[in-house]
């Protein structure tokens, strides 16, 4: 078949629904990478993925190192379970990686929600979860543009060229 | 690689129409491809064309993160500048390859 027309992307909303450190960046990069590529973006976070957007948490993510069998010691070695358990050995790790990352230029967890509301990428807090964890619209980060439903958010997800993208 | 004639020049490009040598780019050159994707140049067009031109000829790779600390624009005003592809229009019109960045 020659001459079949492109249909592009014209629209992502991405679910975050998982708070640890790479759930939330996996969801940023693809967020922004969208943005950059002219995809209007909608991104709703809910559940223990509200961690992303409040301000206390959002910077001090954390990555399991108990659990997480793709997690290695520098060199490559497998990381024991034992040690991931020990306390203060997650927040070591997670930091070292934060700052593995930022050497690549990705940025921090505020600083890239702005960038991707700068592009015009819209952040929006799951109602429920929010109500759940009792916080409020002023714990979250002001790049947060509304709490809204999943209803209201599948509202946003019209159009025969959107995707829907849950990490 | 094509041979396309952009500004009455005749320059090597990619499949998706980024310059194969940058050095064959001239400010014309800019002005067409920027008119192709409807982009109407502006001296501050030419700061970032011109910041973007440097990093790359000192080997430096770009992300919007860097273009957007560079002290030339912040991120909001790139997008106005370069509209729904802030370092891929930019790059285009500048002569400099596609952008390898996922950031």
């Amino acid at each position: 078949m020659e001459n079949q027309e492109k249909k592009p992307l014209e629209k992502v909303c991405m679910i975050c629904a998982k708070g640890s450190l790479e759930d939330v960046y996996a969801t940023l990069v693809m967020a922004n990478g969208a943005v950059m590529e002219g995809i209007e973006t909608n991104v709703f976070f809910t559940f223990f993925g509200l961690d992303g957007i409040t301000k206390k948490t959002m910077n001090h993510l954390h990555t399991a190192t108990t659990g997480n069998p793709a997690m290695r010691m520098p060199g490559g070695l497998p990381f024991p379970t034992v040690l991931g358990g020990l306390p203060g050995v997650e927040s070591a790790v997670s930091g070292m990686m934060r700052k593995q990352m930022e050497a690549l230029d990705m940025p921090p967890v505020d600083e890239f929600l702005e960038m991707i509301t700068a592009g015009g990428g819209t952040i929006y807090a799951c109602k429920l979860a929010v109500d759940m964890f009792k916080l409020k619209k002023e714990d979250l980060s002001d790049e947060v543009s509304d709490i809204i439903t999943i209803g209201q958010f599948y509202e946003l997800c019209d159009g025969d060229r959107t995707q829907i993208i849950f990490t | 690689m094509a041979v396309k004639t952009i500004a009455n020049a005749q320059v090597q490009v990619t499949d998706d129409g980024y310059l194969e040598d940058m050095n064959q780019w001239n400010e014309d050159i800019a002005k067409e491809i920027a008119k192709e994707l409807g982009i109407e140049l502006t001296d501050k067009h030419f700061e970032v064309i011109n910041y973007l031109r440097e990093k790359t000829k000192a080997g430096e790779g770009l992300t919007i993160r860097k273009v957007g600390k560079s002290g030339v624009v912040d991120i909001k005003e790139l997008y106005k500048l370069f509209p729904k592809g802030p370092l891929k229009f930019s790059s285009k019109i500048a002569g400099i390859p596609k952008p390898t960045s996922c950031i």
